[in-house]
C-alpha cells in the first residue's frame, strides 16, 4: 500500500515538472549552477575511482591471461570494453548515488524543514519544477559526461597498472584499445549513463523533497536516497544490459 | 478583505480548527491571538493553502481560495506576502537575493529597477549594509526584517505574519511591530499577524481574534481586550502579575 503511495506520488512529482517554468532565466540560472556543482563537485572522484578501477581490472585479467595462449595485448581491449559496458556506467552511479544523491536529498530536505520551500510556494513558484526540474536535468547532461572522463581515466588506469608492473607494454596496451568500438557498446554506455543520472537524481529529489519529521527526518530522507537509488540503479543495470546485449 | 467561513482542519482524529469565522479587513491588523497549540499556524497555513482545510471556505474579496485549482490560485498567491514563524530564508542567498526573489521570478523588472526596489525595502525595514551577507551571518531580529522586506517587495494585497515578534527583545519587537502597523496603514492591505504578545495587542491590534480549543471564542480592538468581562480571554490575557496589575490600575 505504502510502496503504491510512494511510486504514484513520485510520478506525479516528475509530471510536474513538464510545466512552464515561471521564469525562464531563472531556470537557467539555476541549471549551471547545478550544473557546476554536480560536474565540477564529482570529478576529482570519479577520477580517482576510475583510475583504480581500471588498474585493477588491467592486472586482474594479465593475471588470469598468463600461461594462456591469448595474447597480451588483448587486455586493452578487455579493460576497455568492460569499462564502457559495466565498470564506468555502473561504478560511477554507485559513488554519484552516494555524493550528489545525498547531497541533493539533504539540501532539499533542509529547505522543506524549515519551510523555505512553503515560502516559495506562497509566492506562487511551482516549487517541484523549480527546485527539481534543473537538478534532473543538469545531472542528465553531466553524469553522462563524468562517465565518459571514467571510461577515460579507467584507461589510463590500466595502462599505468601493466607498464608499472611489467605484465605487458605500453605498445600492447594500445594495440588493444585500437580495436575497433561496437556501436553497441558506445549505445549501451549512453543509455545506461543517462537512465542512471535520472534514476538517482529523480530518487533522491523524491526523497529530500517530502522530507517529514525535522532534522532527523533529513538524515533519514538522505540515507533512503542514497539507498533506495542505488538499489534501482543495480536492478536497472541487469534490465538495461539483459534488453540491449 | 478576507473572510474566513465555517473553517474546519483535522489532523487525523485530531479536530484543530472547529468551524472558524471571521472576517479581517483592509487597512488593518487583524491580530490572531491565543495560547500555544491553540491553532493559530494551522489557520494562518489554511488561508494561505500550505494545509488543505477539511471543510469552509475563504475568500479573498470574495474569490474562494479553497475551491481553487493550484494555477488560479497563483493569480492570488501573487498578492501575498508571508513571514513565517521560522522566517524560511533561502540560506543558500544573500541578504539581498532572498529579497528580490520574487522580483527574478515573477516580475520582468530591470536589474537596475529591482536593485532599487530592493534597496527601498531594505531601507525601510532599517536594514542597510547586510546586503551581501547570507542568513546564517546576521542576527534574528534582522533575519525577521528580511522576512518582512521579502514579504512586501512585491506589494502585497495580503500580508501574513507569524509571530513577528517572537525571540526579538522588547525595542526591536515595538519597531517592528510599527512597521507592519506603517505598511498596513499605508498600502492599506489586509494584515493577519499571529501573536502571543500583549505589547502588540495593546499597540496595534485594531482587530484582536481570540483563539481558544480550535474555536473563535472572542472578538474586538486591541482596546476593548483590556476591558472585557469575558473570564477565559482575561484569564489568556491577565496571566502575568504586570498585566493584573495594569489591569487593576485601570479600573
Ligand atoms: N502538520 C501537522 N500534523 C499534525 N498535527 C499538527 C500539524 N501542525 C499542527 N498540528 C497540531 O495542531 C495544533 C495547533 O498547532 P499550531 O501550530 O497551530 O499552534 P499555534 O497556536 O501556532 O502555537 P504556537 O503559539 O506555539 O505557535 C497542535 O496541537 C499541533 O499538534
Ligand atoms: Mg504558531
Amino acid at each position: 500500500m505504502n510502496f503504491f503511495y510512494h511510486l504514484g506520488r513520485y510520478f506525479m512529482t516528475l509530471g510536474s515538472l513538464f510545466s512552464k517554468p515561471e521564469k525562464a532565466g531563472m531556470y537557467w540560472k539555476e541549471l549551471f549552477r547545478q550544473m557546476s556543482l554536480i560536474g565540477v563537485g564529482s570529478l576529482g572522484i570519479i577520477s580517482i575511482m576510475s583510475l583504480f578501477i581500471g588498474a585493477v581490472t588491467a592486472v586482474q585479467f594479465a593475471y588470469q591471461l598468463q600461461g594462456n595462449f591469448i595474447p597480451m595485448w588483448w587486455i586493452g581491449l578487455i579493460v576497455r570494453d568492460s569499462l564502457i559496458l559495466e565498470l564506468a556506467p555502473t561504478l560511477s552511479a554507485l559513488l554519484l548515488a552516494g555524493k550528489v544523491g545525498s547531497n541533493i536529498s539533504s539540501e532539499l530536505g533542509t529547505m522543506r524543514i524549515s519551510e523555505q520551500i512553503d515560502a516559495m510556494k506562497i509566492m506562487g513558484v511551482n516549487t517541484a519544477s523549480y527546485l527539481i526540474g534543473p537538478k534532473v536535468l543538469a545531472s542528465v547532461v553531466v553524469m553522462p559526461l563524468l562517465i565518459v572522463f571514467s571510461v577515460f581515466f579507467g584507461i589510463y588506469g590500466g595502462l599505468f597498472a601493466g607498464v608499472a608492473s611489467g605484465a605487458y607494454t605500453s605498445a600492447e596496451y594500445i594495440r588493444g584499445l585500437q580495436d575497433p568500438l561496437r556501436d553497441a557498446d558506445t549505445i549501451i554506455l549512453f543509455i545506461k549513463s543517462v537512465s542512471f543520472a535520472f534514476i538517482i537524481t529523480t530518487i533522491s529529489c523524491y526523497q529530500g523533497f517530502y522530507t517529514t519529521g525535522g532534522v532527523v527526518g533529513v538524515g533519514k530522507a538522505s540515507t533512503r536516497a542514497v539507498v533506495f537509488s542505488s538499489i534501482v540503479v543495480i536492478i536497472a543495470n541487469f534490465f538495461i544490459a539483459s534488453l540491449l546485449l | 478583505m478576507i473572510e474566513v467561513k465555517e473553517i474546519s482542519k483535522s489532523f487525523n482524529d485530531n479536530e484543530v480548527l472547529k468551524s472558524i469565522n471571521v472576517t479581517m479587513e483592509e487597512g488593518k491588523c487583524n491580530l490572531i491571538i491565543g495560547k500555544s497549540g491553540a491553532g493559530k499556524t494551522v489557520l494562518l497555513k489554511c488561508m494561505v493553502g500550505l494545509f488543505e482545510p477539511t471543510s469552509g471556505e475563504i475568500l479573498y474579496d470574495g474569490r474562494d481560495f479553497v475551491k481553487m485549482t493550484e494555477k488560479e490560485r497563483k493569480l492570488i498567491r501573487l498578492e501575498m506576502g508571508m513571514l513565517f514563524q521560522g522566517n524560511a530564508l533561502f540560506d543558500s542567498m544573500t541578504v539581498e537575493e532572498n529579497v528580490r526573489f520574487p522580483l527574478d521570478m515573477f516580475t520582468s523588472m530591470s536589474k537596475k529597477e529591482k536593485a532599487e526596489r530592493v534597496n527601498e525595502v531594505l531601507e525601510r525595514v532599517n536594514l542597510k549594509g547586510a546586503h551581501k551577507k547570507f542568513p546564517s551571518e546576521i542576527s534574528g531580529g534582522m533575519m525577521k526584517r528580511v522576512g518582512i522586506a521579502r514579504a512586501i517587495v512585491q506589494k502585497p494585497r495580503y500580508l501574513f505574519c507569524d509571530e513577528p515578534n517572537s525571540g526579538l527583545d522588547p525595542i526591536t519587537s515595538i519597531v517592528i511591530d510599527e512597521l507592519i502597523d506603517e505598511l498596513t496603514k499605508d498600502l492599506n492591505i489586509v494584515t493577519v499577524i499571529n501573536t502571543h504578545d500583549m505589547n502588540s495587542v495593546m499597540g496595534i491590534g485594531d482587530k484582536v481574534i481570540y483563539i481558544h480549543e480550535g474555536q473563535v471564542h472572542w472578538e474586538g480592538s486591541g482596546k476593548e481586550v483590556m476591558t472585557t468581562k469575558d473570564e477565559q480571554l482575561n484569564s489568556f490575557v491577565f496571566a502575568s502579575k504586570f498585566w493584573k496589575q495594569v489591569k487593576e490600575d485601570q479600573q
